[in-house]
């Protein structure tokens, strides 16, 4: 058998555990699943994708860099993106989510956001129709790197860039009072507040945070594969599926639990077949509850 | 009295609107003094500091620090304030590290003070020091409390408000606890506390309260009160908590 399988499943992963690091700090800090999470990195890959077509137009078309497929106006669109998407979240949390919690049922605010997933895919649907659209059609050759594994500079660059931001994350969460902060209150919201913690802004921080690498995700996915308004809600399973494998609230959990299912995916079209790909988050997340609840990385609490 | 530093005034609170739990109770606490509040199961003696730490809505009556209005500050601004609460269980991150616990405490603090106030929590508390990078979780009962108020002190509050410290503890952390907060008492610090294990608190307080559907009843030094008839009546004829012979030596 050919280890191509790998590659694409440290990519698929990587993808994924981007957007399950949003997905275990909203479950863990805010204690709901948020079903729109799959909508924010659509939302962000469309966002940015807007912003490179108004820098094409405005400054003309720019070289891709070097062997990439992309080039300075896709980087600067991603910040852009980045900050665009933080700023939905936060706005969704705003207007629906903060009312909500505040009544103090869990599942209210869970219902609200499938609706607000539903509502946010409309909404791009609608204005970018759901054909299939792409960053960059130029083809890219696949390097040979041994072992019958081919993989692409682009391929290259983004999983050095999920690294980097992922390691980030960790940094934050563990070296810095605001990741700290953001520890306490997952782990006791009444005694946070004793200590001096302002919830609200630990909330802001967590939805800029996940909002910010949602849209990571999300372009990532736009470069490798294609921009579509479904993109996010179809990794909603894969997420959820590696933030439970890793363990709600863990960032090296959620990465881990990534790479994982990315692995078991990619595994499962080249041994079983390509129908049974979607199945795999489904077969693990059971397995998962079944068997370790808390998830790898995860600690029972008392 | 010496000059007083917390001032609670006719407090009325409670969880849900037209059940209050705290029926209009009053103490005042002196600066450098340790004051106790008595009283029998269910007289809302927790839900009363709770309501002047900010957790407990308040629906009438004043709380006032050093002369500062706090009646109607969010919890998460008391430490700022100058009151830091000590709650009676889960009072710990038990998944983050000792020092973890101490830093996470220190939000109020200016960033280059932070490091030499850890050290002075782990001179006072040498306990701490073996477990700093053990998660707080895993330490034994008496050593929670310790890194509970340890972190409370962190930030050089006025006042030191405590949620019965010897809850749960086995006899030999009790006292261990007693002795600490006498021994914090000794630096300066101004304590209010709430307590079961009235001997114990009567030991070493100043003053207490005794607090009867959630109204405080009763006044007196701490020293006197524990032969005070009047007591032995509030707690419906019984000595105050779990005392045992001949304990009002």
């Amino acid at each position: 058998m050919s280890l191509q399988f790998v590659v694409d499943g440290l990519l698929t992963g990587s993808m994924i555990g981007l957007g399950a690091i949003g997905v275990t700090l909203t479950y863990s800090i805010l204690r709901f699943s948020n079903f729109a999470h799959g909508d924010f990195m659509a939302w962000g890959t469309y966002a940015t994708l807007a912003v490179v077509s108004a820098i094409g137009a405005t400054f003309g078309r720019m070289a891709p860099i070097a062997p990439l497929s992309f080039g300075w106006p896709l980087l600067v669109a991603l910040v852009v993106g980045m900050a665009f998407t933080a700023l939905l979240a936060l706005l969704l949390d705003k207007v629906l989510f903060s009312r909500l919690r505040s009544q103090g049922q869990a599942i209210i605010v869970v219902m609200a956001s499938f609706g607000a997933s539903m509502a946010l895919r409309s909404l791009l649907e609608f204005t970018f129709t759901s054909r299939p659209t792409y960053f960059s059609r130029a083809i890219q050759i696949a390097m040979p790197v041994g072992f019958g594994i081919r993989i692409t500079p682009d391929q290259i660059a983004l999983l050095l860039l999920t690294a980097v931001l992922v390691l980030g994350v960790h940094l934050l969460m563990t070296r810095t009072q605001t990741g700290r902060a953001m520890q306490a209150l997952s782990q006791n919201a009444a005694l946070a507040r004793i200590v001096g913690i302002d919830v609200a802004s630990v909330v802001r921080v967590t939805w800029v945070i996940g909002g910010a690498l949602a849209c990571v995700a999300g372009v990532t996915i736009g470069i490798l594969v294609q921009i579509r308004p479904f993109m996010g809600f179809d990794m909603l399973l894969p997420m959820f599926a590696a933030a439970i494998l890793g363990g709600i609230g863990s960032i090296p959990g959620a990465v881990l639990g990534g790479l994982i299912i990315g692995l078991a995916e990619a595994a499962a079209v080249q041994l079983i077949g390509a129908e049974w790909r979607a199945a795999v988050s489904f077969i693990i997340l059971m397995a998962v509850l079944f068997v370790r609840p808390i998830g790898l990385f995860g600690v029972r609490e008392r | 009295m010496s000059e007083t530093v917390l001032d609670v005034h006719d407090l009325e609170a409670g969880y849900e609107p037209g059940v209050p739990i705290v029926r209009g109770a009053s103490i005042t606490v002196g600066k450098g003094e340790i004051v106790v509040v008595l009283g029998p199961n269910g007289a809302g003696k927790s839900s009363f500091i709770k309501a002047i730490a900010g957790l407990v809505p308040i629906t009438a009556g004043t709380v006032f620090l050093d002369g500062k209005d706090i009646t109607a500050a969010p919890a998460h601004t008391m430490v700022r304030l100058g009151l830091a609460f000590v709650p009676q269980t889960e009072n710990i991150f038990p998944l983050m590290s000792v020092e973890d616990n101490l830093k996470v405490a220190c939000g109020i603090l200016e960033r280059r003070e932070i490091p030499a106030r850890i050290d002075e929590m782990y001179a006072a508390f040498p306990d701490l020091v073996r477990q700093r990078r053990t998660a707080a979780g895993n330490l034994s009962g008496g050593q929670r409390q310790m890194l509970a108020v340890a972190r409370a002190l962190i930030v050089h509050p006025k006042v030191l408000v405590l949620d019965e410290p010897s809850a749960g503890l086995s006899p030999k952390f009790v006292s261990m606890v007693f002795e600490m907060l006498a021994g914090i008492r000794k630096s300066g610090v101004t304590i209010l506390l709430v307590e079961q294990n009235a001997k114990a608190a009567l030991a070493i307080g100043d003053r207490a309260y005794v607090l009867v559907e959630g109204k405080d009843r009763h006044e007196g030094v701490a020293s006197e009160l524990w032969n005070d008839p009047v007591v032995a009546e509030l707690y419906l004829g019984q000595r105050p908590a779990r005392a045992g012979k001949g304990g009002a030596a």
